[in-house]
């Protein structure tokens, strides 16, 4: 790491000031040692003052270090500490810096995905001085958008009724919703505020450096952000305005400005989500699904993937008695609707702020689904994830650097798990969007819903493991859930041998057992016995959800690292699910926890002949020695009708994603549902391996 | 000395090494980078260049050894491999990597072989005519070195 001053030490206060853009301050990151050293050169040629390193986790803690240090980052994409779209994505959201992606790669799906991820640019190897010239007017551009949007957020709560009233409008329109949806936000703010337009302009010529007008950063914790999108919920995300967020979250130093900004960020990242899950609806349309509902599983996806910050809604999640499930966001909705139309609760998709998270270290979820039998339209089915995971990989900008679970239920009445495809889809870093299905059957659920997480590089991951003990990073976990109903046994121990390895994978990372919780739900009760057997070696903390329990006793947290597990009769017949869970988390994230039980248990109690299995994973990384963590949240629905549940071709599928933040591996979640055929019971297995309700940022903390 | 004559062979080299597409665009705005401050710099990223090039080399040889070789590794190291060859403008050898990320792609082990084995000769190639070119730009001498004034 070099630090180049060639132009001498330019002070903060300077910053665009009469010289900009000399002495710009950028963060240069590449690994590769050639490429970063021509970019430095080209900078200082540029006359930039120019700080480089090779390692993005080193970049981040110099961030965070100073966040003023710096006004702009250029990354490259490919690092192999971490993904160079998490990094961009957490530099945006903590620090909102404009970033700069940097590739060899020039595939249009590579750069749209840099642009999702929020990337102010994209630029290709080998980089050219011309292009580097410019770079400056991201940096003045996000300056005075910010300032404006702070001052128009001042003037009243037009402004978020009408960045709400945008929001809906544009929901769910496109991929490209978040650009265009802040460029018509930002438009609007500027009509809205003509006015103070000419104050604005005094302003800045009053203070030649606007940069000295820069409120302190504030930084957004992961406390933080779930106290905001705890109240967020409460209030109701369209309806949430700063100032009232701000009562509610009630926390010193923290203006109503940093608050406004935080929310515009936020809905745009729901929306991202929604644009991405409304996209796969259209997939899985397209795939066959009957049912609309899945486009509200698209929105549903969208909130469950926030932008690796919040891992939950705790306290609003907690205090959700109706319908509206916290935490499933989609899942309530989606349950609702698929295929149902009787599902008297009605979770509006909009509530979707509540967000259940559960870190789930991922190791291998391949074995989850080998033994699944996929007998039946297995090639059916596959040729299904595959359109639905090239659809992923193009909706790719919905999540933020994490990967996402991609449910995809296509099956005709047969239970097919296909998670390995999703697999190879891991590699990618990068967020592959949920993708919802829904097929129904008439007062069918189907439900078989496998949710694998895909941990893209899980062998990445455990040899990072092994290689950087510093780097705590999971993958999400794989949520299996097998809706086991004739092939009950063969799934089941299926799944138990792919959880037991599953298991037995985590448990070979002591690593990062310590901050690991693994939440495992197995429908089965012989999955249950050898998750039971296999998580008890685990030293993280391990939820073990069975469906069809109904009531929630097996929900106990615990906030030291026990391992807990608990079994609850296999054969519950209730309509019911009843996620057994045995979960604690040695980063207390109990009110995650309780949320999610919560949510499944109040799911259950919603429908009697509907279940609704929601597994919301939530991986986050807990870094043990190092920044980075990965925040996945994975959330699956599946919800399916009564035992005699015909699984109708189209599965429905939650979504599960991932919100990693840093992960040197890049997990992505796939959440694969399966349908079953006949079902004699709801047994819905699944598993989920990973970190529960880490609390991603006291994991922050911890670094 | 005669300088001249070495300038004009030094010119010549060059020229033929970008005639000949072992060099492009790219070199010359490293050049173009090369100033007072840093009056070798041309040399010193070419340098770096074949040492971290060598290292991508036998790590990708050794993915290519394996029994069963793990594509997505490769595909990587490749696209690393390739990132620097762009950045120094080493033409010949970047599209030879490109070649042999499209191998890996299809996960075609023969092919990949293959090219690799292009992608080596290509490197030892340039570098050898690189090496010549710059020892004959060091004995016409760091002021004449330079290519051009900075701008």
């Amino acid at each position: 790491m070099t630090v180049e001053e060639k132009r001498g030490i330019m002070g903060r206060e300077e910053g665009p000031g009469d010289n900009f853009p000399v002495g710009m301050r950028v963060l240069a990151v590449d690994d590769d040692p050639i490429c970063l050293k021509v970019l430095e050169t080209l900078l200082i040629r540029c006359q930039y003052n120019v700080t480089t390193t090779n390692q993005a986790i080193k970049a981040l803690n110099m961030l965070r270090e100073n966040k003023d240090k710096f006004d702009l980052v250029i990354s490259d994409v490919h690092m192999p500490d971490m993904d160079g779209f998490k990094l961009l994505e957490l530099v945006g959201l903590e620090m909102d810096l404009p970033v700069i992606m940097l590739s060899a790669n020039g595939e249009t799906k590579a750069v749209m995905k840099g642009i999702t991820h929020g990337a102010c640019d994209y630029l290709l190897k080998p980089v050219r001085i011309e292009e580097l010239k410019n770079i400056w007017q991201h940096v003045v551009r996000r300056r005075k958008f910010d300032r404006k949007e702070r001052r128009s957020l001042d003037n009243g709560e037009d402004c978020e009724k009408l960045q709400a009233a945008n929001s809906e409008g544009t929901q769910a329109t496109d991929a490209n919703g978040p650009v265009n949806d802040n460029g018509k936000v930002n438009r609007k703010r500027k009509e809205q505020n003509d006015e103070d337009e000419d104050d604005y302009e005094e302003d800045t010529h009053e203070s030649e450096d606007p940069s000295s007008q820069k409120k302190p950063r504030v930084v957004w914790s992961v406390e933080l952000h779930r106290k905001f999108v705890a109240a967020v919920n409460q209030l109701g995300v369209e309806k949430a305005v700063p100032k009232r967020i701000l009562d509610i979250m009630n926390v010193d130093k923290l203006t109503r400005e940093n608050v406004a900004s935080h929310l515009q960020k936020y809905r745009l990242y729901l929306k991202r989500l929604s644009a991405v899950a409304s996209q796969h609806a259209n997939m899985a349309a397209a795939l066959g699904g009957r049912d609309t509902s899945y486009l509200h599983m698209g929105s549903f996806n969208g909130f469950t993937n926030f932008h690796g910050l919040t891992p939950f809604q705790p306290s609003g999640v907690s205090n959700r008695t109706n319908p509206k499930l916290p935490g499933l966001p989609g899942l309530a909705p989606g349950m609702v609707q698929i295929g149902q139309t009787r599902h008297s609760t009605n979770i509006p998709m909009n509530d979707l702020s509540k967000f259940q998270h559960i870190a789930v270290p991922v190791n291998q979820h391949e074995n989850l689904f080998q033994g699944i039998p996929t007998s039946l339209e297995l090639d059916h089915l596959q040729q299904k994830q595959k359109g639905i995971n090239e659809l992923n990989n193009h909706l790719q900008g919905v999540f933020s650097g994490a990967s996402n679970s991609n449910l995809i239920c296509a099956t005709n009445k047969s239970l097919l798990l296909q998670g390995h495809h999703q697999q190879t889809q891991l590699r990618e870093i990068g967020n592959q969007p949920p993708v919802a299905i829904r097929s129904t059957g008439v007062d069918r659920l189907e439900m078989g819903s496998v949710v694998s997480a895909h941990l893209p590089d899980l062998s990445k991951c455990s040899e990072t493991w092994q290689n950087t003990p510093s780097l705590n990073v999971y993958g999400v976990n794989s949520l299996s859930t097998g809706v086991p109903y004739n092939d009950d046994s063969m799934i089941s121990s299926n799944m138990g041998t792919s959880l037991a390895s599953t298991v037995a994978q985590l448990h070979g990372n002591p690593l990062n057992m310590s901050s690991k919780n693994l939440l495992v739900t197995t429908q089965d009760s012989l999955i249950r016995r050898d998750m039971q057997c296999q998580t008890s070696s685990l030293g993280g903390t391990t939820l073990l959800m069975s469906s069809g329990i109904a009531d929630p006793k097996f929900l106990s947290f615990k906030s030291s690292g026990n391992v807990e597990q608990k079994s609850n009769d296999p054969k519950q017949q209730q309509n019911a699910l009843g996620p057994n869970m045995a979960f604690s988390s040695s980063c207390n994230s109990t009110l995650s926890n309780q949320t999610l039980l919560n949510n499944v248990a109040e799911t259950q109690r919603l429908k009697n002949r509907i279940y609704n299995k929601k597994m919301d994973t939530i991986m986050i990384n807990q870094p043990s020695l190092d920044t980075a963590f990965i925040t996945q949240y994975a959330k699956t629905d599946k919800s399916h009708c009564d035992n005699r549940l015909t699984f109708c071709e189209d599965n429905m599928f939650g979504s599960s994603k991932m919100q990693g933040d840093f992960v040197s591996n890049n997990c992505n979640f796939d959440d694969l549902m399966n349908s079953t055929i006949k079902p004699e019971r709801d047994d819905i297995g699944f598993v989920v391996d990973g970190e529960l309700g880490s609390d991603l940022f006291s994991l922050s903390t911890c670094l | 000395m005669d300088y001249s004559d070495l300038r004009r062979q030094a010119a010549y080299m060059k020229k033929s090494l970008f005639d000949q597409g072992y060099l492009d665009e790219q070199f010359y705005q490293l050049e173009d980078l090369q100033d007072d401050v840093s009056p070798n710099f041309v040399e010193e990223v070419v340098t770096l260049f074949f040492k971290d090039s060598s290292r991508l080399l036998s790590n990708i040889e050794q993915a290519l050894e394996k029994n069963s070789p793990d594509f997505q590794k490769l595909d990587s190291l490749t696209h690393q491999l390739k990132g620097s060859t762009s950045s120094i403008g080493a033409l010949k050898v970047k599209n030879e990597c490109t070649l042999l990320r499209e191998y890996c792609n299809k996960e075609n082990l023969d092919g990949c072989f293959r090219t690799f084995q292009k992608v080596k000769r290509e490197h030892a190639i340039l570098r050898q005519k690189l090496e010549a070119y710059f020892q004959l730009l060091r004995q016409i001498g760091p002021a004449e070195g330079a290519s051009r004034p900075v701008i």
